[in-house]
């Protein structure tokens, strides 16, 4: 007894915390039920999907449901890539997805950049027509747009469906932000150097930009593989398709090959999935303000 | 300001021996014209967005006004027809069906959505919770996941003779629940669909806030007996109020424009019943090839999302004064 009131006070206020360890206890055990409860909702619809793509089609409708399939087969995967030009779907869409992510970045970053480091008038009013564009995105006037993507001769070529989707505002608000928490000080500090500002932008702010472009990467990937109104609008060609075009004709049909379009669906999401879970610490982790907090 | 940067003695001696004599009178000559008055750069690096605001949003954005006066079909003259499009369209119970339609989606998919991924957020970064790895993919996952697969995978879920959710409902004793054939029922498939696909990139932007939120604050209301949840409302809420503003403007522009995942989920079934905006524009403009008259719902549908963005960056702006 002696011992533990003479010793000094770091464990005395520690032993003050200990009280509170079953409220911790408890929270912690709540916390991580409520999570994973959440984590049920969110996975379970993807994980029977799954499992219902490797039941063979007879298997699909027949009571009782099973979670697991009872005779797994890939006959759904094998038929979706042999019933439709698959290849050359996935073909199309990665070359889109492709194109337009190294565009976007470029793109985003200069345009971000000089709306987070210059303020004469006409960048400030740069930055308001960059945030009216959410405002009227591809989907809200499809038909004039459409005219415009067939007066420049670009109707029905894969690069009618990635040029307009260049220009983002959310890719160039996130490099905005992310400038903006890089100290002006560092610009005057290259200016002084007799930095030019085109340099500067270059050698300086692009590398320390590297998380918000690999962010926006898989952002700009994301959005055009999974993107379907604006490239079913400007593709007429079905070799020139890219796959949601594809997966949506199967739904379209009267009377849905579930076993098709399962196995069409999943086969869909394989790159996207993939290229995640490579550059998963990239995205998950990234620390909007890397390594210039004040 | 300038001289502020100097301080650290040994560096600017030697910078000022390293620059380039030339390009002193040079810069002179830019800072003269004062530090904000540079053009040439930032024009430079405006300039590709530029040219694409000005191809595919101003020209698209002018000649579909110009349209919406017309009874344009897309090819051959567009005959002028003044306001007789908006006079339609404000009497097409179709247009008004579809714009409800719209605006009940929107406001319950927008609180859904930015609650789920506030709190999926705030338990990926909360230290009570245990497995955060693998719950930080799992919530990810619907993100990879296209409107339009997301679209299959609730169709799929409930589907009204063959669903999960139908079987277990009625293996439980219950009666098939008409998912597909009520309209209200199946909108709410919809809601929770989308809310379901579109909670992780929300979710991203709050992880992100979260993590940037000082911890000394915390500590300091720690030290002054503060309880979790007043920790919550009174420092971490007002912290990442920039981003839930982001996030909920956001939101309401893309559920605004839904149009994929309920393609896929029940094409806006049953019937026409929630067939929404784009749904609409998209039918008339090409389905029905009338450019023109599509283009005047495309300017109410622009009209509208204009209001809801001026409208949150008032208040945005007051909360902040």
């Amino acid at each position: 007894m002696a011992l533990t009131t003479s010793t000094p006070r770091p464990p005395a206020l520690r032993r003050g915390k200990r009280p509170a360890a079953p409220g911790e206890l408890s929270k912690k055990v709540w916390a991580t039920a409520v999570m994973w409860l959440l984590v049920v909702v969110y996975g379970f619809p993807v994980l029977w999907f799954l499992l219902s793509s490797f039941k063979p089609a007879g298997e699909l409708f027949s009571y009782p449901l099973t979670l697991l399939p009872k005779n797994p087969t890939i006959e759904g995967f094998t038929q979706a890539w042999t019933s439709f030009d698959f290849a050359q779907y996935f073909l199309n869409t990665l070359i889109v997805a492709v194109a337009a992510t190294v565009l976007t970045i470029v793109v985003s970053a200069a345009c971000g950049y000089a709306l987070a480091k210059y303020h004469s008038w006409w960048v400030k009013a740069f930055m308001i027509c960059v945030l009216a564009t959410t405002m009227l995105p591809a989907e809200v006037i499809l038909s004039p747009l459409f005219l415009v993507v067939r007066d420049l001769g670009l109707y029905n070529s894969l690069s009618a469906v990635v040029v307009p989707a260049v220009i983002t505002a959310t890719g160039t608000f996130m490099f905005r932000q992310f400038f903006l928490t890089v100290p002006n000080d560092l610009l005057e500090a290259a200016r002084i150097d007799g930095s030019g500002e085109l340099s500067t932008f270059i050698r300086i702010m692009l590398p320390l930009s590297r998380p918000i472009m690999l962010t926006l990467a898989i952002f700009s990937f994301q959005w055009r593989w999974n993107d379907y109104i604006w490239p079913l609008v400007v593709l007429n060609d079905p070799n020139k398709f890219t796959l949601q075009i594809g997966v949506a004709t199967i739904v379209g049909a009267d009377n849905v090959n579930w076993s098709v379009l399962l196995g069409a669906s999943v086969l869909s999401m394989i790159p996207l999935v993939a290229i995640y879970l490579l550059l998963q610490k990239y995205v998950m982790n990234a620390d909007i303000n890397a390594g210039l907090k004040d | 300001m300038v001289d502020s940067i100097h301080p650290p003695a040994e560096a600017p001696g030697i910078d000022v021996r390293r620059g380039p004599e030339p390009m002193r009178p040079r810069q002179r000559g830019w800072r003269l014209r004062g530090r904000n008055r540079y053009v040439g750069a930032p024009l430079v690096l405006i300039s590709i967005n530029l040219l694409l605001f000005v191809t595919f949003f101003v020209w698209p954005a002018v000649t579909g006004l110009i349209y919406s006066f017309t009874s344009y079909t897309g090819v051959g003259t567009a005959p002028y027809v003044g306001l007789d499009n908006y006079q339609r369209l404000l009497q097409d119970e179709a247009f008004y069906a579809a714009l409800i339609r719209t605006l009940i989606f929107t406001a319950c998919a927008v609180p859904l959505t930015v609650l789920l991924s506030l709190g999926t957020a705030v338990l990926l970064v909360t230290s009570y919770t245990k497995g955060k790895s693998l719950a930080r993919v799992v919530f990810f996952l619907p993100w990879l996941i296209s409107p339009i697969i997301a679209g299959v995978i609730w169709r799929w879920m409930f589907g009204e003779n063959f669903g999960l959710v139908n079987y277990l409902i009625v293996s439980l004793g219950g009666e098939e629940v008409p998912w597909q054939s009520n309209a209200n029922l199946s909108l709410i498939v919809v809601i929770v669909a989308a809310a379901w696909s579109y909670t992780a990139f929300n979710m991203l932007l709050f992880v992100a806030a979260l993590k940037n939120v000082p911890t000394v604050y915390y500590e300091a209301a720690s030290l002054d007996g503060a309880g979790s949840w007043a920790k919550f409302r009174n420092i971490t809420l007002p912290a990442i109020a920039p981003t839930t503003f982001i996030v909920v403007l956001l939101s309401v522009l893309h559920f605004m424009k839904e149009y994929a995942l309920i393609r896929a989920l029940n094409e806006g079934g049953p019937g026409t019943a929630n067939n929404l905006l784009v749904q609409y524009i998209f039918k008339m403009g090409f389905e029905r090839a009338q450019v023109g008259y599509a283009s005047a719902a495309s300017f109410v549908l622009m009209l509208i999302l204009m209001i809801v963005a001026v409208v949150q960056l008032r208040m945005n702006r007051r909360k902040e004064s």
